[in-house]
């Protein structure tokens, strides 16, 4: 299998700490990888970096071989890289449906003066958005909020309509940037059950996750860091007992 | 949800036969008159209606979108009363002369004057307000919230200073003697009691067909993506939006239309002051666009033309700018999403949907 995703010696500074130091590592096609460390290991930052939030100060980020590193984000969504937010970070304002149908940009093409004209060729791509995020929010079981005020749903609706809208452009490789927090033990079960079945369509996932058993359960391999640097990198079970991660998790006495 | 595609035509439809309505009114209350400040406020109306899709869309505040509509009406106004005729000898002169872009016309001492034929100019100052929305917008878009404001404020003030202090462009006393537009058929834009129906019907079809651009606009995958700009910029970026250049556009947009307006009131008023592009008529511009509701273009519509209209008859006396600062300041405090919010009926909607789960939930 060949990779998707090849982040290599990538570096950021903030200031003067140094939140990601030098890490790489591979995500290969079709599978679904996890990125764990404690809090403030860099696990958010380097995800910015490979969204395109922030520029690395050193290293290169290549999706399909292609350097990405330093684009704008809006470009490295067109090329079928997707994402959801720690923070949820759903358009208030906008139903459930019309969130998704956003997600559905970098797939479409209509500008401005085909919208003002109300151009007929716009007609059809405008039906099919709108199937296409009805088909997403089928996918995630929540057909019935479409209509919904978005930022008024609860708050694991709120999840399944962010996934929804990263879901609906077919991206190749999706990032979920703790999709667990705050769900409960049913929906973070069920949140297992559908990266599943996401990766079952094809899409390649790169998860950050603090819940050890989703990440465990779902993921094909596990990237650990620490302090900003990659301390593992293995197939889960491999770094459940490898000491370096035992010692970051559980505390010094217990390296041994 | 938001209204069907179906029904917008609806909307628009429903507009024209408001504005019919109300001429027939006049006609019938033996008011006729009054058709000529309704006739203007159709022209400041396209500047909200240019200014509620930056702001309650976009999300993106401008106070400067006066200097745009100051730009229109002086651009038009310099180069249709421009006298050419003593430089006909001119190879440049006499090619415009020929290819009409610049037309004669007596001048009030039974003399020639040779300007700009008020089609070349109009397209002029829709240039000149687009190159300048462009300039300023490329590096003051970058801007956010307050400072967003405070920079769009000072390009206002930047205009104003300008067009008071340029003797060229009359300074304090402004330009006079705007002749006419000619639209078709001997039918022009300007004052007269004459052709103070037909007047008042283009002013008001023209706002029809930018309200009809607007609507569909809105409507699209552009207008989606500026909502989503709104609610969650980041996240709008990480769905594939260019949010600087949907910005951007949106800017141009509603500064192009602002010219519009001034480019039509110049020719109807014939003539133009500095006081249109002061800080006051920015302030009115966002006031009405808060009345209305932010991201309703009707509501803004509606407001522009009730609002400008009792300003422009006086009835607001001497207290007409504290008239539009005391609206903007109440809205802000009791509807800061307007007053005439059409989609109230969505927000009662998701407040009945509220009610219907907390019920079913035991």
């Amino acid at each position: 299998m060949t990779a998707l995703l090849e982040v290599r010696g990538v570096s950021k500074r903030f200031g003067g700490i140094h939140a990601v130091k030098d890490v790489s590592f591979e995500v290969r096609e079709g599978t679904v990888k996890a990125l764990i460390g404690p809090n403030g290991a860099g696990k958010t930052t380097l995800f910015n970096l490979v969204s395109g939030v922030f520029a690395p100060d050193a290293g290169t980020v290549l999706f399909r071989g292609e350097a990405i590193q330093g684009r704008p984000p809006h470009r490295i969504a067109a090329r079928g890289l997707s994402r959801t937010f720690q923070h949820i970070r759903l358009f208030a304002g906008m139903t459930a449906l019309e969130n998704v149908m956003v997600g559905r940009h970098p797939r479409t093409r209509a500008g401005f003066v085909a919208g003002m004209l109300h151009l007929p060729w716009t007609w059809g791509e405008e039906r099919q958005i709108e199937a296409r995020a009805r088909e997403a929010l089928d996918f995630l079981g929540i057909p019935e909020l479409a209509d919904a005020e978005a930022t008024s749903l609860s708050y694991g609706q709120q999840r399944a309509v962010e996934l929804a809208r990263a879901l609906v452009s077919e991206p190749e490789l999706l990032l979920l940037d703790e999709p667990a927090a705050g769900l409960n033990m049913r929906e973070t079960v069920e949140l297992a059950r559908l990266v599943g079945r996401i990766r079952e369509r094809g899409v390649t996932v790169l998860v950050v996750e603090h819940d050890m058993g989703l990440v465990m359960n779902v993921s094909d391999e596990v990237v650990v860091l620490s302090y900003g640097e990659k301390i593992a990198d293995a197939e889960p079970r491999a770094v459940q007992k490898h000491p370096e991660v035992v010692r970051v998790y559980l505390g010094e006495e217990d390296a041994a | 949800m938001r209204r069907a595609g179906s029904s917008r035509y609806a909307r628009v439809a429903l507009f024209v036969a408001v504005v019919v309505a109300v001429q027939l009114a006049t006609r019938a209350a033996g008011k006729e008159f009054f058709l000529t400040q309704l006739t203007m406020s159709a022209y400041y109306t396209l500047v909200a209606a240019g200014l509620s899709l930056l702001m309650g869309y976009a999300g993106q505040i401008s106070l400067g979108h006066a200097a745009f509509f100051a730009i229109g009406g002086y651009a038009t106004g310099a180069l249709t009363t421009l006298d050419l005729s003593a430089r006909r000898g001119e190879a440049l002169v006499a090619f415009l002369e020929r290819v009409r872009v610049l037309a004669a016309r007596p001048d009030p001492y039974g003399g020639e004057l040779l300007a700009v034929h008020p089609w070349a100019a109009c397209a002029a100052a829709l240039v000149l307000a687009f190159a300048v929305a462009l300039a300023i917008g490329v590096p003051v878009l970058k801007l956010k919230g307050h400072y967003l404001a405070m920079a769009t404020l000072g390009f206002g003030t930047i205009v104003y200073s300008v067009v008071l202090g340029t003797s060229a462009l009359g300074a304090a006393d402004g330009i006079g003697g705007v002749p006419p537009f000619p639209v078709a058929g001997g039918l022009a834009v300007g004052g007269g009691r004459a052709a103070r129906v037909a007047n008042y019907y283009v002013a008001w079809g023209l706002v029809a067909l930018a309200l009809l651009l607007l609507v569909n606009l809105v409507e699209s995958r552009v207008g989606r993506a500026l909502r989503a700009i709104h609610g969650a910029e980041d996240a709008a970026a990480a769905m594939g939006v260019d949010v600087a250049r949907y910005k951007l556009a949106t800017f141009v947009l509603s500064a192009v239309l602002a010219a519009v307006g001034g480019v039509f009131l110049t020719h109807y008023n014939a003539g133009i002051g500095p006081g249109e592009s002061g800080i006051m008529k920015s302030v009115r511009y966002v006031a009405i666009v808060a009345v209305g509701g932010m991201g309703s273009l009707w509501g803004t519509v509606a407001t522009s033309a009730v609002l400008t209209f009792l300003s422009l008859r006086g009835y607001f006396g001497t207290l007409d700018d504290a008239v539009f600062g005391a609206v903007l300041v109440l809205v802000m405090l009791f509807s800061p999403q307007g007053i005439l919010r059409l989609d109230a009926r969505a927000a009662l909607a998701a407040a009945l949907g509220r009610l219907r789960r907390t019920e079913a939930s035991p």
